[in-house]
């Protein structure tokens, strides 16, 4: 087993969005956030039951950087960018068999429905983790 | 014996147990380290042979880990010099144990987080195991939390109960936790706070500070709702629009009785201010039958007890109901704009004056400053559902 993250993004600098679910969620109907909100939370029960999820987390839109400034001095802070082309929006890491299976869970949430019941083609950041090294590798 | 029946005969009698060894004059940490190893014990050798007499077992097998664990400590105290009080009379009560353990464990010395942790695993009998995955931390994180606490407080006495007010404060914030996952973190808030509602009601003199059974109500008067308060998918729904007839009434009804109780003795605090705005909310057959101007009479009361900003920001919404979405802005405008909430309560001030565009604006905002997923998402589809309509 191998384990993955799913990165979703608020916005982001890899491929351009399909053509027509640009939208963002807020300019979608009320109904159709719920759609999207259950279809999520039935995806990982899925994989919970399949046992390949480990855990997901969404976050803040809103953030800060941080920096050490030197020795006894408090840190330094920059931001919040309201610009910033990289924004994560949650992750889930999931365990699978291989990286096709990776590929396969991912995309299965990326076509999560939005506007009009449509799935969303979201692009989808998909990470593997670096793995501790087997201990027959010496 | 039965595996559940013996887990919660050991979550009972724990903290008795750890009770009466601190009340013997044993050090809060060592005993707490014997209790588990009891615990441990009693595990491994109830299923297949339950004792007679389960806490006599406990204390016995506990009393003798904690003397092991003196023994081995004892060539090393013996090298320090100090002056080693003898432990002050104790109370004999057994129900004064659960305030003298609870003001141990909620020691103003400790962090929150601290507190918390050990409040559940000392007071509440839960494992470190479970209080891990209630807070979803790794156990060996929660095992260092847990044991870095017991050091804090070690050397501390434990001959007279702390301060009350520290440990409701501690106790309201396990119960703001919640109530999702395994362990119901609201529940067992409610519990270890009627626990210790019932140690100090017996006390005949009645000098038992009122906000602890105002707490106890506050408690159960937001319990009461919970089935309402999310959909099947996780949703926030908000009080306005939650389902009434899934209250639990019966808690409703227990939760005014102990309020009531509270507020004949005349000290009013925090704790009893906000569960009578509770209970005025929980009375309403409806929404638009809320008692609003009595809420806001409460809000000016508290605002009398406490300068926090948050009371400032609920009662901005109260005086929107009461003197209109315009005046409810202007109290807005006395409040601090910092406050994660502070959008929301705009958006929602704005959407009643009409304001549309304002509104969607502000709901916007405040979705990118929720501190919850379910309230984010709550928060963007009030903004969605002012955009369709003014589509």
């Amino acid at each position: 087993m191998a384990k993955y993250l799913l990165l979703k993004h608020y916005r982001h600098s890899g491929p351009k969005p399909v053509p027509g679910t640009e939208a963002m969620m807020d300019q979608w109907t009320p109904e159709e956030i719920t759609e999207h909100i259950d279809y999520m939370r039935r995806f990982a029960d899925k994989l919970t039951e399949s046992g390949e999820y480990v855990s997901g987390d969404a976050l803040s839109p809103e953030g800060t950087f941080v920096r050490y400034d030197g020795e006894g001095r408090p840190p330094v802070t920059d931001g919040p960018f309201a610009e910033t082309k990289d924004l994560i929006a949650g992750w889930m890491i999931i365990d699978v068999e291989s990286q096709e299976r990776a590929y396969e869970a991912a995309a299965e949430l990326s076509a999560a429905p939005g506007q009009g019941g449509r799935p969303i083609y979201e692009w989808l950041e998909v990470r593997p983790f670096l793995a501790d090294p087997p201990a027959t590798a010496e | 014996m039965h595996t559940d029946q013996v887990n919660d005969l050991m979550r009972t009698l724990a903290p008795q147990v750890l009770g009466v060894l601190v009340r013997r004059g044993a050090d809060f940490a060592t005993a707490e380290d014997a209790v588990q190893e009891a615990l441990i014990e009693a595990v491994r050798h109830w299923p297949d042979s339950p004792p007679d007499d389960p806490k006599a077992w406990l204390l016995r097998v506990a009393g003798r880990k904690l003397i092991d664990a003196q023994r081995s400590e004892a060539a090393r105290r013996r090298r320090e010099e100090r002056v080693h009080d003898e432990p002050a009379q104790g109370p004999t009560e057994q129900s004064d144990d659960t305030l003298l353990l609870l003001s141990r464990c909620c020691h103003p010395a400790l962090s929150p987080a601290s507190a918390i942790a050990l409040t559940l695993r000392a007071v509440g009998g839960l494992t470190t195991a479970q209080i891990a995955r209630a807070f979803l931390v790794p156990e060996a994180t929660m095992a260092q939390r847990i044991s870095r606490a017991k050091r804090t407080i070690t050397g501390e006495r434990f001959d007279t109960p702390g301060d009350v007010r520290a440990v409701l404060h501690v106790l309201y914030l396990i119960f703001n936790e919640g109530f999702t996952g395994e362990i119901s973190l609201a529940d067992e808030a409610i519990r270890l706070t009627r626990q210790l509602v019932a140690a100090t009601s017996t006390d005949a003199l009645d000098t038992a500070d009122p906000e602890l059974p105002g707490l106890l109500a506050l408690m159960l008067l937001h319990h009461a709702r919970r089935a309402a308060r999310y959909t099947a998918s996780g949703e926030l729904v908000p009080l306005d629009q939650q389902d009434r007839s899934l209250w639990d009434t019966s808690m409703i009804t227990e939760g005014v009785t102990v309020l009531q109780r509270a507020l004949t003795r005349d000290r009013l605090g925090e704790y009893q201010a906000q569960a009578a705005i509770a209970a005025l909310h929980d009375d309403a057959p409806t929404a638009d039958e809320t008692d609003w101007p009595q809420i806001l009479e409460w809000y000016d009361e508290l605002t009398r007890l406490t300068d926090s900003p948050v009371v400032a920001l609920n009662r901005a919404v109260a005086v929107g109901q009461v003197d209109g979405p315009r005046a409810g802005l202007a109290a807005l405008g006395d409040v601090d704009p910092g406050l994660a909430r502070w959008d929301a309560v705009a958006a929602h001030l704005h959407e009643r004056a009409d304001d549309v565009d304002e509104a969607i604006h502000r709901y916007t905002a405040a979705a990118d400053r929720a501190t919850s997923a379910a309230e984010r998402t709550h928060l963007i589809k009030q903004a969605a559902r002012l955009r369709l309509a003014s589509a």
